[in-house]
């Protein structure tokens, strides 16, 4: 069944440059595996269809139960040379927690999802 | 040596709530404030301001708050990290030194300065003897912007600002240091750690990470539970209590609003982060996959483990240069069919800006209340919905052009859609673009400078 990542993860964004990074936590440390194998680069590069123009890369942090994304050419140019509402790219983070993702029975019963 | 200190952020930007700094001094024990004044962008401004007045081109709120916070500052013994010397360092600290005498307090307190970061009068020498300042991002090399420059600086870390510290400065100023520099170099000083002790030294550089951005730590822009939040009206700025084996515990003075929780590091660690093993800094490179932490009581976060490696043999450089021009211009539509009405002022005006031949490099439409932030992801609008702001921006070399553009916004009242409103604060204003540049320099090629002034 496909849930909202708001429902696993909290997540804070930034910029540098004309690139995006958003940082996407777990809620719970039991929720990191399933970012893990659920949000990987390629489903974020297609969910910011039309707004990253770039590569996403994607890196991960166990310790924090996060992952963090690099969304390059995102930023309308970045700095003060973008024209955009959001520059500095720090409302990518809500934008990623509109993905839906795909969870197994299993966690939706065991996770109460 | 101390067995702990207590390292307080007092601004996350220049800009940030003036009163902060003084209630970190006021609510409670600290023994250092640590203020970061530079963003990117910072230096360029200063840069102009001291073309214009010798004596300016520093954080000029940095002087009244010493105003307001030395002689507590002196009679507890708190000491003062600040970049907020931008490009004229001197400056700053010739009006701090006033200002402790105004004070009756000459004498009682010294002012190191940092210099040495400054390179906008070596560019042409670097470059000819082939330091390329190639730009980190796109890979070109400076010489396409050579003309356009408007102030150059290599980033300094932490080891100039100890060296202040170690000859008796109370107050450090420096010019471009790192804000994470900022509140290592207090660790340094305090407990003796060597240039070659990692660890600590990375230790030391994420703790400056986590409260670098003031109170986006301790409450300011959480995501998590954000309605829980308690007193966000009396936000408690973060305190760093480092120890000497490089653990620390975040925190924030006692009957402050906000809150320190683990959710709340953890939205602040990945802050603008690139790859999380790979946090360079001057002083190291942080390995951010080593942090762990813990619940130490309340508003109190422990964090340790940390590992780093050695640092690399690079500075980096922030060069600003003159990028053309801009413009935004802004009308609101009310109900009913708002989108549709701004949708047919934006053709209305770009078949204007046609007609008349403007040249733009980017001209850029969005609809706030429909997708100026989330863009294509929000959906399409309630059709019912109460009122669309069009906002459409230009960008440009040609600064004719964009004044023109400032011209076509109010007219629209008259000559589009009905239902228009919010066009009070008169013509767009045209914005110069400085622009951010940055490279990488050979640290051979950089000197630091440190001086210790008496008051």
């Amino acid at each position: 069944m496909k849930v909202q990542l708001t429902r696993l993860a909290h997540a804070r964004s930034g910029d540098k440059g004309d690139t995006a990074n958003v940082g996407l936590i777990a809620l719970e440390d039991k929720f990191y595996p399933i970012l893990v194998r659920e949000v990987t680069a390629e489903r974020v590069k297609q969910h910011f269809k039309g707004i990253c123009l770039g590569e996403v890369e994607r890196f991960e942090l166990p310790n924090l139960g996060a992952l963090n994304f690099l969304l390059h050419e995102s930023l309308g140019g970045g700095g003060t040379l973008s024209l955009m509402t959001d520059a500095q790219g720090k409302t990518f983070s809500t934008a990623l927690l509109r993905m839906e993702i795909e969870i197994t029975d299993q966690e939706s019963s065991e996770f109460n999802l | 040596m101390k067995q702990k200190i207590r390292i307080a952020a007092g601004q996350g930007f220049w800009g940030d709530l003036p009163d902060a700094p003084v209630r970190q001094v006021e609510g409670g024990p600290i023994d250092y404030l640590m203020l970061d004044y530079l963003a990117e962008v910072t230096m360029s401004i200063m840069q102009k301001q001291k073309a214009r007045d010798p004596g300016a081109g520093y954080a000029k709120d940095f002087v009244p708050l010493m105003r307001r916070i030395l002689p507590a500052c002196i009679e507890r013994g708190i000491k003062v990290t600040a970049n907020a010397g931008g490009v004229n360092v001197r400056g700053c600290a010739d009006a701090v030194i006033g200002v402790a005498r105004e004070l009756g307090l000459g004498g009682k307190v010294r002012i190191g300065i940092v210099t040495g970061d400054d390179i906008m009068s070596r560019i042409d020498d670097l470059l000819s003897r082939g330091v390329q300042l190639r730009n980190m991002d796109t890979g070109e090399p400076l010489s396409t912007v050579r003309d356009k420059i408007q102030s150059a600086n290599a980033y300094l870390g932490a080891w100039p600002i100890v060296e202040a510290l170690n000859q008796g400065a109370q107050i450090v100023i420096t010019g471009r240091a790192t804000d994470t520099g900022l509140t290592l170099a207090p660790m340094i000083h305090e407990f003796g750690w060597s240039n070659d002790d990692w660890n600590r030294l990375a230790a030391g550089t994420i703790a400056g990470h986590i409260i670098e951005c003031g109170a986006q730590v301790s409450g300011g822009n959480c995501q998590y539970e954000w309605r829980s939040i308690p007193n966000l009206a009396d936000v408690g700025f973060p305190i760093v209590e480092a120890a000497p084996d490089g653990t620390f515990v975040v925190t924030k003075h006692e009957r402050t609003g906000g809150w320190i929780i683990i959710p709340s590091v953890k939205e602040q660690l990945v802050y603008e982060m690139g790859d999380p093993r790979e946090y360079i800094t001057p002083d190291c490179v942080a390995d951010f996959t080593t942090i762990n932490l813990e619940y130490e009581g309340r508003d109190r976060v422990r964090v340790f483990g940390i590992e780093g490696r050695p640092a690399t043999e690079f500075l980096k450089v922030s060069i600003s240069y003159s990028a053309g021009f801009k413009a935004v211009g802004t009308l609101v539509y009310a109900w009913p069919d708002a989108y549709d009405k701004a949708q047919a002022a934006d053709r209305i005006l770009r078949r204007r800006l046609d007609r008349l031949g403007l040249k733009f490099d980017q001209v850029l439409t969005e609809f706030v209340g429909v997708n100026a932030t989330h863009g294509p992801l929000a959906g399409p609008p309630h059709t019912d919905i109460p009122e669309v702001q069009l906002r459409v921006g230009v960008r440009g070399q040609d600064r004719g052009a964009i004044e023109r553009f400032t011209k076509e916004i109010a007219p629209l009242i008259l000559t589009g859609p009905p239902a228009v409103t919010g066009f009070a604060g008169g013509r767009p204003k045209v914005e110069e673009i400085v622009a951010y540049w940055p490279a990488l320099i050979p640290k051979e090629e950089i000197t630091p400078v440190v001086e210790v002034l008496n008051t």
